[in-house]
């Protein structure tokens, strides 16, 4: 288990610092949120005047929103990095060697959370600018970073897992295109869970994306339903670590191809 | 099984999907502290045959050791006593020579002042000590594969696994990297595997080889013992008419002294004891056959000629046969 830990951290750090080194990359993610928040945010202004829409102003109903949709999109396309580390031989080598096979995703996913924490702190920091109010305050801000994260983590472990499996950029490109819109919207992430069809609430109570929203949102309300909260945390959590498990088994599968 | 040999395979076999076969039955045994080349084609097994020995693969039967360890039982303990260069590299491009190096050295268990001082030591030593914190992504070819062997070498392996080491290198690059890899056996004791699909590569490197093909082991011993089995000189004629091959060969049946004719295209090869003495009567064999000759030459039996014996087949053109 320590190995596991300390061979997660080597990996991390290993991640991190080659992100550092591509200022493009870092402009694109950090500025990407921004943007949808400022559009979506002018798109759907007039939400906020539907009769029964609860929220006073949009933004303060988006913000969450475009949180958790960060945090979903990094995730869903961090499998393209597998792809480059298994074409250039990286994992080959990684493979041959002792290193613990949870340590190869673990690290993609700590990395994942970090850059999705930072992300979220400026898509909240942008909000509040634009007058978003959060009643839950700190604490509620908390809960939907961590929620994002956790969800980031979990769709990047089956990306991950996916690559592995799929060996091709293409795959991973279409596979990420193909799910990821759809299960946004397939939320209450821009439009209130009352407002929107019968079978879209439906479907969106198996969605983790929903279960990240409702997570987030509740828990910035002025008096959250903590036990709500926590039940979505806790499937995050759960989902999180079947995905982890799921990528880590796509390593025998991948050796069992080659 | 032995139990001295730094690496023994037996039987082993495995196939892709239905029906495409990579080993059936390959088997060799190599003696510790020697370098020992799989030379084959592309497409013959040697990468397979690698990455079984190295637990990135599995066959599909057959049995392996490497230092004595079961490659199928105890993959973790075979992982720690072999490096692997491997065929695509390996390097993080995006990470300098250093950090390549320690993150490699980290997976091993190497630490702090221990860890600092090896890969400060390899850096000097393969020549990349100025490039040390520069991004491997601007290293030229011969740097990366160089820092490749630093990074299979960092926790000093008891079997080193070269998978192509020099395929898509410059000859000139090509040759120092022979020097470098000459010297590590001699050196360090290593026991190095080499898979190659250069004749000369093996002949100049390998003390003993096998050539594979078609996921067998076909011949095995050292270059000159291979070389010596062949009778005699060879004689390669080429034909200025393509569509010579069978009055080639049924023309050269009448000659005395001349065996093992074989006809590709346009190139015949055939075995003499003499050579000198033989090339005016095979010239004019030929040339009563009324096929015409653009070229002949004599040599001393090269490791293609033993190819050719063991599979019936050239060399030089299965390999331009893959590649196209």
């Amino acid at each position: 288990m320590s190995a596991t830990l300390t061979h997660s951290w080597f990996m991390t750090t290993r991640h991190l610092r080659n992100l550092a080194r591509q200022p493009w990359w870092i402009a694109i993610t950090l500025v990407q949120p921004v943007i949808w928040l400022l559009l979506f945010g002018a798109v759907f202004k007039a939400t906020a005047d539907i009769p029964g829409f609860a929220a006073d102003s949009y933004i303060d109903y988006l913000t969450p929103g475009i949180v958790v949709m960060t945090g979903a999109f990094a995730g869903g396309w961090a499998g393209m990095g597998v792809i480059e580390d298994l074409n250039r031989g990286v994992i080959d080598r990684f493979l041959v060697s002792p290193v613990a096979r949870q340590a190869l995703i673990t690290g993609r996913l700590v990395q994942l959370a970090i850059v999705s924490l930072i992300q979220s702190a400026i898509v909240i920091t942008l909000g509040l600018i634009a007058g978003a109010r959060f009643p839950g305050g700190a604490t509620g801000l908390a809960v939907l970073v961590v929620s994002s994260a956790l969800l980031g983590a979990s769709l990047g472990a089956l990306s991950n897992g996916m690559a592995l499996l799929a060996r091709k950029e293409e795959t991973v490109i279409a596979a990420s295109n193909f799910v990821l819109l759809p299960l946004t919207f397939l939320s209450s992430a821009f439009m209130q869970r009352d407002l929107v069809p019968g079978w879209i609430q439906t479907i969106s109570r198996y969605n983790p994306v929903e279960w990240t929203v409702t997570a987030g949102r509740e828990a910035l309300t002025a008096q959250p339903d903590w036990g709500l909260v926590l039940s979505r945390l806790g499937l995050l959590v759960a989902l999180t670590m079947v995905c982890t498990w799921l990528a880590t088994r796509a390593f025998r599968t991948y050796q069992r191809t080659i | 099984m032995r139990t001295s040999a730094a690496i023994e395979a037996r039987d082993l076999t495995k196939t892709y999907g239905k029906d495409v076969r990579a080993l059936d039955g390959l088997g060799f045994v190599v003696e510790a502290g020697t370098v020992f080349g799989l030379l084959g084609p592309n497409g013959a097994g040697k990468s397979t045959t690698v990455k079984i020995l190295t637990t990135l693969s599995l066959p599909d039967s057959g049995q392996a050791r490497v230092a004595g360890i079961d490659v199928l039982a105890e993959p973790d303990r075979v992982r720690r006593t072999i490096g692997l260069v491997g065929q695509r590299s390996g390097v993080d491009l995006e990470a300098t020579g250093r950090e390549n190096l320690t993150l490699q050295g980290q997976v091993y268990g190497l630490r702090g002042a221990e860890l600092r001082s090896r890969v400060g030591e390899l850096l000097g030593r393969f020549g990349l000590a100025d490039a040390a914190d520069r991004v491997a992504r601007g290293y030229s070819g011969g740097m990366q594969r160089r820092l490749d062997i630093a990074m299979g070498l960092i926790h000093r392996p008891q079997v080193l696994f070269l998978d192509e080491p020099t395929t898509g290198l410059d000859p000139e690059v090509r040759a120092g990297m022979w020097a470098e890899i000459a010297h590590l056996s001699a050196a360090e004791g290593l026991t190095i595997l080499l898979t190659t699909h250069y004749l000369e590569e093996a002949d100049r490197l390998a003390g003993r080889l096998a050539i594979v093909d078609r996921g067998r082991v076909v011949a095995e011993g050292s270059p000159n013992e291979l070389k010596g089995e062949l009778r005699g000189d060879a004689i390669h004629v080429e034909l200025g008419d393509p569509e010579a091959d069978g009055r080639a060969a049924g023309a050269l049946d009448r000659v005395p002294g001349i065996w093992e004719v074989a006809v590709e295209g346009r190139s015949l090869r055939a075995r003499t004891g003499d050579g000198s003495a033989a090339v005016p009567a095979v010239l004019q064999a030929l040339e009563a056959g009324g096929i015409r000759v653009a070229s002949v030459t004599i040599a001393r039996p090269s490791l293609d000629d033993v190819y050719l014996r063991h599979t019936g087949r050239s060399f030089t053109r299965v390999a331009e046969e893959v590649s196209r």
